[in-house]
Order: structure tokens, then C-alpha cells, then sequence
């Protein structure tokens, strides 16, 4: 690329805003249109939003680097259009078509602006092509990202719903865990037991490790710092289900757990939880 | 919505620790970052404004959003003509304080964050740039 | 000048902090604070920090002043109502809060103090005025 020629694109984009857009309009609705998504004007709509923040991006110049500020507003129309359009039903080749056929069209501008000059109509059409292909694959990512986004939102729900924090009486919760722990589930397990004493009012949690085949550091470390949040709210955990292999492991990783409470099942931890909440069991007078 | 990508707050007092406090949770409520996320961040920056003033002689902290929409952060500088700090790795291990109490907090803001960054010269100032990433 | 209201609730006194609080009034608080416990003979005080949404390490070392300052005068001290997110970040940030005794709200609070004092449950009408 030659480096000091000054793109004749910003001036082209200026001057002939109005026939770029009709042109570009023309060949999406003979080419790519998809009226049954959208309908014409929206597709119109998007076109000139679209060329009008081009334009203003492209006036400082700068031409190859998407990711400045000045392109900014025009990334984000794009990511707006993206996710209009992956709801309405377009594919993201579909979406990144969109950008692409604009190149034609300039393409044509360029060829009428410089004519002869051979060098300077393939420095343009490079800086022209590398620019729609950065947007271009842009919207792609775009599209890739919200789809990852909503996974990831399926796969939180899922997990709050797969480990419910219990209430087993008043002022104590129970949660019981199973499976393998990863550190980002024990985080959220973690958050929503702790929100959980506050809205249920219980001085008392009790963590039930019996199924979690596997505890690593991060997961002992994410255990202690629930209990230590937990107890700065003021509420006590106790933690059961320790497996004799956790309990090795634990002691191995030279993780400290002397000032938490830990009992062997959830029943035990049951039992001491209602002596420190001040209740009795007794058995009923009448047992038939 | 944030208009600007940058803003610069100045923290010549204990009401200015508290306008920084206010203005960093906005930001981090615009980004979209979870309630504890926020709230990590915005202690962070409580910890370092403050002692920007009371350490750093007073000085500026600059907001930041950087990245791209597809992967955005917060980004906050202090920065103050103050004394400077002796010696950094001490100044970061926990409990350590020449003010009494539990220290500068500087050991602690570094595990709210993603990125943290320090800079300081005796007699001319420091610089500490925290990231969250979203 | 702002002020933090500090509220009697029978021998117990009730602070509920609301505001943001800057050096000042940590530091008036801390005068109204141990003058309200030796004038009413209080033995017990709630900081009732349910409004709070950020602790720094600053707002922790006054609460634990607070409570070193009442037990030297004879009275303990329940901070309830943290936010889990704020606890959350507490113990990232390293701060302890050792000395200091945590309920989850006025109410458990209250029992906590009780115990401490080894006082029988609503031994006292708890009658509310300001102080």
C-alpha cells in the first residue's frame, strides 16, 4: 500500500452519498433481499444509517484499523443491526452479505472517479476491500458472540435451578451439592446461598459436600471464602458430606479449614444446626 | 447511556473520595457488570482515591471504558504529586500501613481487579491503574 | 453539621447508617457514639449497615474502632444487615472485621446481644425514642 497517497474514499463518500445508496439499495433487493424478514424500507433504513456513520468515520482517514474511536459508533450501529437481524431469522452469512455488497457499488464509484490512473484505483480498491472485510467479519463475531451470550445465560439458569439452596427450618439453609465443582459454578452456587440467607433470614448454612466427587484448591478456597462472607454477614456454615478422600486431599493442599465447622452427613449437621438455633427435639407423649 | 469513553475527576477531599465512589459505580452499571462485580470495582476505587488524598497529597483519577463491544472493561488511573511510595512490594503486602490500621489497601484493590498496574517515584508521585474486564 | 442519628432502643442504642461516610462523620459518630454510651449506661450497640453497598477497608477500621471503644466502656457491639456482595469483597479485600460481632439484622442482632450479655429475652421493654 502506498503510504503517503491520501485515500480519495472519505471524498467519494462525502460527495456521493445519495448515488451510493440508491445503487447499493439496488443491487441488496435484486441480489440479497430477504423480504420475508425484512421489508424494504427497514433494509433502506439500515443502508443509510449505515453509509451515513461510514462516512463520518472515514473522514479522519484512517482506513484500515476498525478498532480506533472514531469507528466506534459505526461498530456499534452494526452490532445493533446484527442482533435485529440474528432475531428476525438472517443467517450471519446473510448479515455479513449486507456489508460485502456494498463493495460492488464502490467498487464502480472508484473505477468512475479514477478512471485511467491504474496504480491509484488498486491502492483504493485494497484500502476500499480491507475495510469492508474488517466490518464485514465484524458482524460475524457479533453474531457469534450473542449466540455464545445466550448459551451462556441457558447454561446459569440451568445451574440455579440444579442446585437449589433449601430451606430446611427456620433461620437454616441447606444446600446440597453434586457433582464436580467447577470455579465458576461454585462461585455462583456461592453468590445465590448467601443472597439466600439474607432473604430467608437463617443464621445458619449448611454446605453438603457428599456428592461432589473431587474438591481442588480453587474450589476449597471459593468454599472458605463463602464461609467467611457468610460469617461476616452473620451466619454460620457448616460444611458436610466429607468424603475421607476430600478430607485427605484437603489436608494435602494445605488448605485450612480449623475455624470452619464440618460435621460427616447432613443429618449430624442438621442436628447441631437446631442447637444453635436454640430448638429441641422431642418425640411426641401419644406415639400410637 | 455514557456518552464519552474518558472523564477525568479531581480528588482534593474526603467529599471527592465519595463523588469517585458514584461516578465508577455508574459507569460500571452502564457496562452491565454484575452487582458483585460492581461493587469489587467501586471498593477498589474507594480504597485508591482515598489514598490519593490522604497519602498522595490529593491528584485526579481518569475513567475509562476500553475495548470493543465484544469485550469491554473499565479502566481507572490515579494519579498524585505526592511523596511516593518508599517501597512498592512492601506497600502491597497485606496489613502493611504507615498511617495505622490495616494498611493502604493496595494488596487488597489488586485482587478486586483483573489488571493492576503501579508506578511510583519518591518525591515526584504514583501512579496505579486498575481494569475490570466485563 | 451532618450527623448520624443514633436511636435508644430500651438499653441497647441503634445507629443506622444510611449515609456515605467520608472521614468527618466517621469521626463524629465516633464522639457521639462513646458520649451517648456513657450518658444512658447502654451495654449494647446495633450499626445497622443494611444501606451500605460498598465497605472499604476505611469504613472497616471505623467500625472496629467503634466496637474497640464501647467494650473499653463496657458495652458490646452487632454490625447487621452487610449485603453479600459486600461481603463478598470484604474478604477479598482482606478485611477481617475480628473483634467485631455480625448478626443478619436488628432483630438477630438483638438476640446476639442479649446472649452476650447473658440476658433473659425481653427482659427489658424495648421502648423507642431518640436519644
Amino acid at each position: 500500500m502506498i503510504q503517503n497517497y491520501r485515500s480519495k474514499i472519505p471524498e467519494i463518500l462525502r460527495n456521493r452519498e445519495e448515488e451510493l445508496l440508491s445503487a447499493w439499495t439496488e443491487a441488496q433487493l435484486t441480489s440479497n433481499q430477504r423480504p420475508d424478514l425484512m421489508t424494504e424500507s427497514e433494509m433502506r433504513q439500515q443502508s443509510k444509517e449505515f453509509l451515513n456513520l461510514l462516512r463520518r468515520a472515514a473522514q479522519n482517514g484512517n482506513l484500515a484499523d476498525i478498532s480506533t474511536p472514531e469507528w466506534s459508533e459505526l461498530c456499534d450501529l452494526l452490532a445493533d443491526i446484527s442482533r435485529t437481524r440474528a432475531l428476525q431469522g438472517f443467517s450471519p452469512v446473510e448479515m455479513a452479505t449486507f456489508v460485502f455488497s456494498f463493495k460492488q457499488v464502490l467498487f464502480e464509484h472508484l473505477r468512475q472517479e479514477l478512471g485511467g490512473d491504474v496504480e491509484a484505483l488498486a491502492s483504493e480498491i485494497w484500502s476500499a476491500s480491507v475495510l469492508l472485510d474488517s466490518l464485514g467479519l465484524y458482524t460475524t463475531e457479533i453474531y457469534q458472540k450473542s449466540r455464545e451470550a445466550t448459551i451462556q445465560r441457558q447454561q446459569q439458569e440451568l445451574l440455579e435451578l440444579s442446585t437449589p439452596v433449601v430451606r430446611l427450618w427456620d433461620s437454616i439453609v441447606a444446600v446440597p451439592l453434586i457433582g464436580t465443582l467447577d470455579s465458576a459454578r461454585t462461585q455462583i452456587v456461592m453468590e445465590s446461598l448467601l443472597q439466600r440467607i439474607v432473604d430467608t433470614g437463617s443464621s445458619v448454612a449448611i454446605i453438603d459436600i457428599t456428592g461432589v466427587p473431587v474438591v481442588d484448591t480453587l474450589v476449597a478456597q471459593h468454599l472458605l471464602k463463602t464461609v467467611a462472607a457468610a460469617r461476616l454477614m452473620g451466619a454460620e456454615c457448616i460444611i458436610s458430606g466429607i468424603r475421607p478422600q476430600i478430607a485427605q486431599t484437603i489436608v494435602h493442599l494445605g488448605v485450612n479449614l480449623t475455624d470452619v465447622v464440618t460435621k460427616a452427613d447432613l443429618s449430624s449437621a442438621f442436628a447441631l444446626a437446631l442447637q444453635r438455633t436454640g430448638f429441641v427435639v422431642t418425640r411426641a407423649q401419644n406415639r400410637p | 447511556m455514557i456518552s464519552q469513553r474518558r472523564e477525568t475527576l479531581s480528588i482534593l477531599s474526603a467529599e471527592d473520595v465519595v463523588r469517585v465512589r458514584q461516578k465508577v459505580r455508574e459507569w460500571a452499571v452502564a457496562l452491565g457488570f454484575s452487582l458483585v462485580e460492581q461493587t469489587k470495582l467501586v471498593t477498589a476505587a474507594s480504597e485508591l482515591a482515598r489514598n490519593t488524598f490522604a497519602y498522595g497529597g490529593g491528584g485526579a483519577v481518569q475513567l475509562e471504558i476500553v475495548g470493543n463491544t465484544l469485550h469491554l472493561g473499565l479502566r481507572l488511573t490515579f494519579e498524585d504529586r505526592g511523596p511516593g511510595i518508599a517501597d512498592v512490594e512492601l506497600a502491597l503486602k497485606d496489613g502493611y500501613s504507615t498511617g495505622g490500621g490495616l494498611g493502604m489497601g493496595l494488596g487488597g484493590s489488586r485482587r478486586l481487579v483483573n489488571e493492576f498496574e503501579i508506578e511510583s517515584r519518591m518525591g515526584e508521585g504514583t501512579r496505579v491503574t486498575i481494569t475490570k474486564w466485563k | 453539621m451532618e450527623r448520624i442519628p443514633i436511636l435508644k432502643m430500651g438499653e441497647f442504642l441503634l445507629v443506622s447508617i444510611q449515609v456515605e461516610m467520608h472521614d468527618q462523620l466517621a469521626l463524629t459518630l465516633q464522639d457521639d457514639l462513646t458520649t451517648m454510651i456513657t450518658r444512658t449506661n447502654a451495654r449494647g450497640v446495633l450499626i445497622d449497615i443494611s444501606a451500605l453497598d460498598i465497605v472499604d477497608s476505611f469504613i472497616g477500621r471505623t467500625l472496629g474502632d467503634i466496637a474497640a471503644m464501647a467494650r473499653i466502656l463496657d458495652a458490646e457491639t452487632v454490625v447487621v444487615g452487610m449485603q453479600p456482595a459486600v461481603a463478598i469483597t470484604l474478604v477479598e479485600l482482606g478485611v477481617s472485621l475480628s473483634g467485631v460481632r455480625t448478626a443478619l439484622n436488628v432483630e438477630k442482632g438483638m438476640e446476639r446481644l442479649r446472649d452476650a450479655l447473658g440476658l433473659a429475652a425481653g427482659s427489658r421493654a424495648d421502648d423507642l425514642s431518640t436519644a
